[in-house]
């Protein structure tokens, strides 16, 4: 048998046939950098479980497939605080767009220069 | 020790039964062939040599064409011994994935690591440099500092570690689980990184 790698190198096709043979569909719902999101998220401590809420703003989304990522982005009494999370992680119970942001760039760094008023994102309204 | 040659697909991350996430390496392991069974009486020991690989006729040495059509074999480009392996197998017959190796096992893997080219000491040696750029130190940041004593010695001691090519070795990883295995496209994933670039050998040993 012939190897599919080599010359005609199909390196990706395989890496994604991995990827779909290995995730569990987990519809979530679409959302862009900008967004005001609430992820619920398990935390398992010891044998107890619990669900804990992130609320804050989607500064970036990385990555595509199995390995895509989101941060998230919050200010807690003053001091900003950012929590990446894999899109597809099965800890993830689900994530609630809050608000959809008007943003003109796809990562979001500039809010971390940002406080108080300036660091607001817009809401994108949408037209009927 | 059973085992098998594989080629190195690339890296992607899993999610386990506990929900954690794990970086994994794809290995690509197609059915490898015995092309040669030795034993007791005639090498002094008992081992099969697995090959890997189809290639062309004209990419092999005459000596190689025989050697694959006692086997019965097309010529391949990769042959590996494994001594003592477990599984009953005699010439030409082939190894698949699943027969050799399952979920949660315990294996290392041997590639040749990437070739870096000519490199400094820190970072082939993994000295500190020079930890100031201040203090009368001039571009000599990532200099390697004294190789030794003046006119005793006079010399400069054997395997005193200094510039030079870096990379292109064999390294052996040991203690890799097994992740999955997906028999149907005759793939592995292996938890943690493998030595080598994309489509380079693997040696999976059990």
């Amino acid at each position: 048998m012939q190897s599919f790698l080599g010359y005609k190198c199909n390196v990706m096709d395989l890496i994604k046939y991995v990827q779909s043979q290995m995730s569990q569909k987990q519809e979530q719902p679409s959302f862009k950098p900008g967004d005001n999101v609430a992820v619920n998220y398990k935390i398992v401590e010891g044998s107890k479980e619990r669900i804990q809420v992130f609320k804050g703003d989607v500064i970036q989304i990385k990555g595509q497939g199995l390995t895509k990522s989101f941060t998230v982005r919050k200010m807690s009494n003053g001091v900003g605080v950012e929590r990446i999370f894999p899109i597809n992680s099965p800890n993830i119970v689900d994530i609630k767009i809050l608000k959809r942001g008007k943003v003109r760039r796809a990562k979001l760094y500039y809010l971390r220069e940002l406080v108080g008023k300036k660091a607001k994102i817009k809401e994108r309204t949408f037209k009927k | 020790m059973n085992g098998l040659i594989g080629k190195k697909v690339g890296m992607t991350s899993v999610y386990n039964d506990a929900g954690q996430y794990i970086a994994c390496t794809v290995v690509e392991a197609l059915p490898n062939v015995v092309t040669q069974v030795k034993n007791e009486d005639t090498d002094g020991y008992y081992a099969l040599q697995l090959g890997y690989d189809e290639t062309k006729e004209k990419n092999v040495s005459n000596q190689m064409i025989g050697h694959f059509k006692k086997a019965k074999s097309a010529p391949l480009r990769k042959l590996s011994e494994f001594r003592d392996f477990e599984i009953e197998k005699g010439l030409g017959d082939s190894v698949a994935i699943e027969e050799v190796f399952q979920e949660g096992d315990v294996v290392n893997a041997v590639g040749t690591t990437k070739g870096k080219g000519f490199q400094g000491v820190v970072k082939r040696h993994n000295f500190r440099g020079v930890n100031d750029a201040t203090h009368g130190q001039h571009n000599r940041l990532r200099a390697p500092g004294s190789i030794g004593a003046a006119s005793y010695p006079a010399k400069v001691i054997k395997g005193m570690r200094m510039a030079g090519r870096t990379g292109g070795n064999r390294v052996k990883m040991r203690n890799l689980r097994v992740v999955k295995i997906l028999a149907e496209k005759n793939l592995m994933l292996i938890k943690g990184a493998i030595p080598g670039h994309k489509g380079s050998y693997v040696i999976i040993e059990k």
